[in-house]
């Protein structure tokens, strides 16, 4: 018999990354389609940035996403965005930002496996009204600012780390990226910008499982040397195994001063679901050829 | 006439003295936006960009979502051609208070094609949540910060630099949503806006010599455009209607007048003075203006051909013109 306080950090990510993958197959396979591989890349990564790395404000329960409400403007009393289930704001408290909203389902299947949002709002992603949106929005849960169209999600982290500092609050400002998204000039302007203004309470995490909507990154426009580039630029960059907790937990305290940091995790969009190397090289969106690929899937369940 | 050197400059300092929210951005033009005194000023408060003003409107959007008041100064193609997705996504869907001071409108610029705003207001006036204000002379660049700080919301300001006319005195202060009246008359109903205003004001004096009557408003509010007096003068025209904007007439103040014309169900002539969906060149304002027929003179000859009468007015007669400060709206229908 095993109590909670034997649980270490370490089963605790473990159990959470378990459930992402878990719950995004599920869905994969109820609904015909899913970001599969960005589950399967970016589970420790996400699990243990809410679990060990970042200081987000606490949940009293696991909370049922809103319906929609409408967009925001000077007459919509009602608008909110996804922020809160990111738990209340401090001085000291971390934010989180998803820059690629396309990992939105990823996302929540990280709220709900850390208690922040209800099973059900899983039930709600993709429905016609539901803020629980397939490409994130501000109102989706764990969001809070526009960044489908890629490029603009880490420029407005910095314009509120920027505010964060001059404001004197102490907490971090966390970005997580996509290795793609790094073709896009604008991501080039913010990391400049994050360094000339010596953003170091900026922290961006990059899922670098090597793929992009077309395929494989090096057959639609290579990034290499990405940390050099990175480093060139001004940033403090760590390569780490993503798959590996506790060599990101102990990058994750790790702390630069004067400037932003970028932490490269290296990842394997297959990892843990055998079956999607098959697929290789289109995986950004998987949906099954036929019932029979479809019953693999759902098999899989049960090696998770 | 009165003319100002960089009103900008020292209004900005002066008013921003008490707002510690308020952050001016600059993407490398901060002498040519005539924020340099504030940078020297408030070293704390300006924030310096680089050329990179997509990254410019995101970062503008982040602060403005932490409690401050960005004030983005730059030429405006940079702000709603470059970055309008930027505008778009991270400012004006989420209503953000970013304010935009967009320098070099139209052809005020020997700069050519990439640095005159051609269709900016066609651009903005379609972003939800978006508010459009124009200036066209001194009193308007000074009395537009206060307009800029109280409404919420991003508001995108077409503004001036360098010698501009004061044209308002100094207490006829720009208004939301309110267009000054600077002339009475039932002939015409003239709806003019930015550096446009200081050549009809020629144009109606010299026609006011000869009996025409114009009703002529000084329009800075393009977004929203619902001023009641808009359609009362329209209404009240008896030959018709005209814009004249340093514009393109597609999706500036022509269509803006005509579409307040057409849900109202006026059905009268309307002349649209403007670029006519054609990109300029560099050249002086001067020469554009009487290139592309967006001076007094063209403005003569669209009053001529409406009201079918030559009224033999020259370039001369025009350039001898006063024109003194217009004090308050009262005192120009008084007149």
């Amino acid at each position: 018999m095993i109590s909670d306080s034997d649980l270490t950090w370490q089963d605790e990510v473990r159990r959470v990354a378990r459930g992402i993958r878990r719950r995004v197959l599920e869905h994969t396979v109820t609904h015909n389609g899913g970001y599969l591989s960005q589950a399967c890349s970016s589970a420790e990564t996400l699990a243990v940035l809410y679990t060990k790395i970042m200081k987000l404000g606490p949940i009293d329960k696991p909370i049922i996403p809103s319906p929609f409400v409408g967009v925001p403007s000077l007459l919509n009393q009602h608008y909110q965005t996804g922020a809160m289930f990111n738990g209340p704001r401090g001085e000291s408290l971390d934010r989180f930002f998803l820059s690629p909203a396309q990992y939105a389902l990823v996302l929540y299947a990280a709220l709900v496996e850390t208690g922040r949002m209800a099973p059900e709002g899983m039930v709600q992603f993709n429905k016609d009204g539901s803020t629980v949106e397939m490409i994130g929005a501000e109102h989706s849960p764990g969001m809070e600012v526009m960044t489908g169209s890629l490029g603009q999600g880490l420029s407005q982290a910095a314009g509120i780390a920027m505010a964060r500092k001059l404001k004197g609050e102490t907490g971090r400002v966390w970005v997580f990226m996509s290795d793609g998204e790094f073709q896009s000039g604008q991501n080039w302007e913010a990391v400049q910008a994050m360094a000339h203004h010596r953003l170091d309470n900026m922290a961006v995490i990059v899922d670098m499982n090597g793929q992009q909507c077309d395929g494989k990154i090096d057959s639609v426009m290579h990034i290499e040397p990405f940390d050099k580039r990175l480093e060139a630029f001004g940033a403090k960059v760590f390569v780490v195994d993503g798959h590996d907790i506790e060599a990101l937990a102990e990058i994750g305290d790790y702390r630069p001063q004067n400037q932003p940091m970028v932490i490269l995790a290296i990842t394997d969009p297959c990892r843990e679901i055998a079956l999607l190397k098959k697929r290789i090289p289109k995986l950004h969106y998987v949906r099954f050829a036929n019932d029979k690929e479809r019953q693999l899937y759902a098999s899989a369940l049960n090696d998770l | 006439m009165e003319i100002c050197t960089k009103v900008h400059l020292n209004n900005l300092v002066q008013w921003a003295k008490d707002k510690p929210e308020v952050l001016v951005m600059s993407a490398d033009l901060t002498s040519s936006t005539e924020i340099d005194l504030f940078r020297d000023t408030y070293p704390d408060r300006f924030l310096s960009m680089g050329i990179a003003e997509q990254n410019m409107l995101s970062f503008a959007g982040g602060l403005a979502r932490e409690g401050f008041i960005p004030f983005i100064h730059t030429f405006a193609v940079f702000i709603y051609r470059r970055a309008y997705d930027q505008v778009a996504m991270s400012v004006s869907y989420p209503n953000l208070p970013v304010k935009m001071f967009g320098f070099l409108p139209g052809i005020t610029t020997p700069g050519g094609a990439t640095h005159q705003a051609i269709e900016d207001i066609a651009v903005m006036r379609a972003l939800p949540n978006m508010t459009i204000l124009e200036c066209g002379d001194a009193t308007d660049v000074e009395s537009v910060l206060e307009i800029v700080h109280q409404t919420p919301g991003p508001v995108y300001v077409r503004m001036l630099r360098g010698e501009i006319p004061r044209l308002f005195s100094p207490d006829n202060k720009m208004q939301l949503n309110k267009a000054r009246i600077l002339d009475c008359g039932n002939d015409i109903a003239l709806f003019t806006s930015g550096i446009c205003t200081e050549e009809a004001m020629r144009a109606t004096q010299a026609l006011k010599k000869r009996g025409l009557g114009v009703q002529h408003l000084h329009v800075t509010t393009l977004k929203p455009f619902t001023d009641p007096q808009i359609l009362a003068a329209a209404a009240n025209a008896k030959y018709g209607v005209i814009t004249m904007e340093n514009h393109s007439v597609i999706g500036g103040l022509g269509t803006a007048v005509a579409e307040v014309m057409a849900e109202s169900g006026l059905g009268k002539p309307l002349v649209r003075i403007g670029l006519k969906d054609t990109f300029a060149h560099g050249a002086s304002r001067h020469y554009l203006m009487k290139e592309y027929q967006i001076d007094a003179m063209a403005l003569i000859a669209s009053i001529e051909s409406l009201v079918k009468t030559g009224f033999t007015i020259t370039e001369e007669e025009l350039a001898q013109i006063y024109l003194a400060p217009v004090h308050s709206d009262a005192r120009a229908e008084a007149l």
